[in-house]
């Protein structure tokens, strides 16, 4: 690929709305705390990470567009809107042609329960305001309309890694001039019946909701900050192909360990979930930070958390490079690479860092 | 029927089984059955829990696109695009896209999506439906019948496809995409997202709209589709609009929402392969808005170049153009 930097980036995340809220709960360690969550019908209770409202609510909860929008929409908006300001793209700065990949795994849960616990009662009375929520690409649209240009959007569906595949897609945007600026965001909402799914493969599964996004751009000669440099081939699970063998494809492909490197992986203190991406990764000794153990499990929020937190860790000089694995859930497993070139983008605060958890 | 439709291309492609072959897949709900079948278990006191994880597990869209490597014997990238109704065409202008940029030479992609109580309750509170009969660009049109399906292309670059001597049925020829901003459910009045998507079809293809001989349109039936999509395909005809030849084959075979893009590219390449143009024949009286030929009578034609439209909700609009090959 040609060079492309990443010159923005937000999220949403149970920690809250923005990347400090997300890093400082990242820096502190600690896993955020759950919440319990109804099962309805069933005498289990479920547990959570809730995204926490947002103070103050934002401007652009009032758009016409966004006012009956579902919470993942208003994540996707947030972290979008985060990483162009960032960017210093806000408003007539922003290109003219605009790419906007939003990929997600459950997608638009909210509504869909609504309408469907109202059409499983009565077809006939079930509300049009809520079908339309229930699309997938109705976040990609609202968004765009918030961008306010006529972006080119994709809406891609699967498993977290596919988070990776998007950011693959944004670059080869870039690369064939198609667009001048790409959004990739990742995003997903939660509610009981969602979480009642994750139950069934695995008990002690919290997930949590919100978005990451990142903004690309193709670097100008010389231009210094944080390059998205290497993604993988996207390495597939199958009868023939396990998710430890997946796993450890992925990771010949990205550069052997080094002190002053980052892996940002997807771990979840989950000893079963974890164990393919333990095995690929034995031989890493430098720095390590799994966000999923602080935030929860933010299925294709979290990929993109994990690149907010990689670049976040680039831009503030905490490392030259961050390698990012996905293990995907049953799909794929992904990497990508990011290195920090020059000097780094100006850091979103002056607060001290910690160090990330070590393995 | 996305296993279904597979099969056949992939038999009639006389493909075998190859590493790293992508997967490049579009549908809007394609499990959605089977998610309402999950919460109707969930709202049984108690839960009914016997198969409940296999419905969560083949739910998942990227579940579903395992089966097919899963079925033929390979496993490569897998890209599953929901872009409401236009999945089924974006997933192919993706899969053009990755045979142009050189990163594969095959690319077996389509686009799925089943019926489910969702999408029907969906589209009837929305008033979409047609109570009588779908008759797109008919004045009298009064909404879209819902269909399922599903189609599979095996795709392969032109150096690819002759050394091995492979019966080619037909060539992409062009993508366009673009995104209506209006409104979430209802296209720009005048067509102007669909007269973008159209335009920057024909520019990828480097043709112009005079070229092109058959729009198979999206043509849903619905009043307000089909006025936007008129008005903008006679915009970007211009004077040559009264020869165009535009059907919509939704009026026979339903609207097949993520499908629909791939099985009207199936029904494209017919059209070209066998030099005939698909007919509504139910039309009573076409719209004043029409200022091109509805095609509504079985026609055999000279056809070259033929384009299809596919237009979603959230203001997903691709257009895809294909050209005979002789």
């Amino acid at each position: 690929m040609s060079r492309v930097l990443v010159q923005g980036w937000g999220a949403v995340s149970p920690a809250g709305w923005g990347v400090p809220a997300m890093r400082a709960a990242l820096e502190r360690g600690e896993p955020l705390s759950v919440k319990p969550q109804v099962w309805p019908g069933s005498e289990r209770t479920l547990t959570v990470r809730e995204v926490p409202p947002p103070s103050p609510r934002p401007a652009f909860f009032g758009h016409p567009r966004l006012r009956r929008a579902s919470p993942i929409t208003h994540y996707a908006a947030a972290a979008t809107l985060e990483s162009l300001e960032v960017a210093g793209v806000t408003g007539a700065s922003q290109p003219q042609r605009l790419g906007l990949i939003v990929c997600m795994w459950a997608g638009c849960v909210h509504y869909s329960y609504r309408f469907l616990d109202e059409a499983l009662q009565d077809p006939a009375t079930a509300s049009p305001m809520l079908f339309p929520e229930t699309v997938f690409n109705a976040p990609t649209s609202h968004v765009a309309v918030l961008l306010g240009r006529s972006p080119v959007t994709c809406t891609l569906l699967g498993d977290p890694a596919t988070y990776l595949q998007a950011l693959a897609l944004g670059a080869e945007w870039l690369e064939e001039q198609r667009v001048d600026g790409c959004l990739v965001v990742g995003a997903e909402e939660t509610n009981w019946l969602l979480t009642s799914v994750l139950w069934y493969f695995d008990k002690s599964a919290v997930p949590g909701g919100g978005a990451g996004a990142l903004y690309l751009e193709n670097a100008k000669a010389n231009q210094a900050g944080v390059e998205l440099s290497l993604i993988t081939d996207p390495q597939m699970y199958s009868s023939r192909q396990s998710r430890v063998a997946a796993a450890c494809s992925m990771r010949r492909e990205l550069p052997a360990s080094r002190p002053d490197e980052l892996l940002c992986d997807s771990r979840q203190d989950r000893p079963r979930t974890d164990a393919a991406e333990d095995q690929a990764w034995q031989d890493w000794f430098g720095s390590r930070l799994s966000p999923k153990k602080v935030l929860g499990d933010g299925l294709m929020a979290s990929g993109a958390w994990q690149c907010v937190a990689a670049c976040e860790a680039l831009a503030r000089g905490q490392f030259q490079a961050a390698n990012v694995s996905v293990v995907g859930s049953n799909q794929q497993a992904m990497g990508a690479r990011f290195v920090r070139n020059g000097t780094a983008s100006t850091p979103l605060s002056a607060e001290p860092s910690a160090q990330p958890n070590s393995p | 029927m996305l296993l279904l439709a597979a099969h056949e291309a992939w038999g009639q492609a006389r493909w075998s089984p190859q590493a790293g072959l992508p997967v490049v897949l579009g549908t809007t709900s394609g499990g959605m059955s089977l998610g309402e079948d999950y919460f109707r278990g969930t709202l049984q006191t108690p839960p009914a829990r016997r198969r409940q994880p296999t419905r969560a597990l083949q739910y998942q869209s990227q579940v579903q696109a395992r089966f097919i490597g899963e079925a033929f014997g390979f496993e490569g990238p897998t890209t599953v695009i929901s872009n409401a109704c236009a999945s089924g065409a974006s997933a192919i202008g993706h899969a053009w896209e990755t045979l142009r940029r050189g990163r594969a030479e095959r690319v077996l992609t389509g686009g799925y999506d089943a019926l489910s109580l969702l999408v029907f309750s969906g589209f009837d509170s929305l008033q979409a439906l047609s109570t009588t009969t779908c008759r797109p660009f008919d004045a009298q049109r009064d909404g879209l019948a819902l269909g399922e399906g599903a189609a599979v292309l095996a795709m392969e670059t032109l150096d690819s496809a002759q050394q091995r001597g492979a019966e080619i049925l037909g060539e992409v020829a062009g993508y366009g995409a673009a995104t209506d901003l209006h409104h979430l459910t209802q296209p720009h009045p005048q067509g102007d997202a669909a007269l973008e998507t159209m335009t920057r079809a024909c520019a990828s293809a480097g043709l112009s709209a005079t070229e092109v001989d058959y729009v198979n349109a999206h043509g849903t039936g619905t009043p307000l589709n089909d006025i936007a999509e008129a008005l903008a395909i006679n915009r970007w005809a211009g004077a040559r609009a009264g020869k165009l030849a535009v059907s919509s084959t939704k009026a026979h075979i339903g609207h097949l929402l993520g499908a629909a893009g791939a099985v009207e590219a199936v029904v494209c390449l017919m059209t070209l392969r066998e030099q005939w143009l698909p007919p509504e024949t139910g039309i009573q009286t076409v719209d004043a808005a029409c200022g091109f030929s509805l095609v509504r009578q079985p026609t055999t034609a000279r056809v070259e170049v033929v384009a299809s439209n596919s237009f979603g909700f959230g203001g997903a609009n691709a257009t895809l153009i294909f050209r005979r090959w002789a």
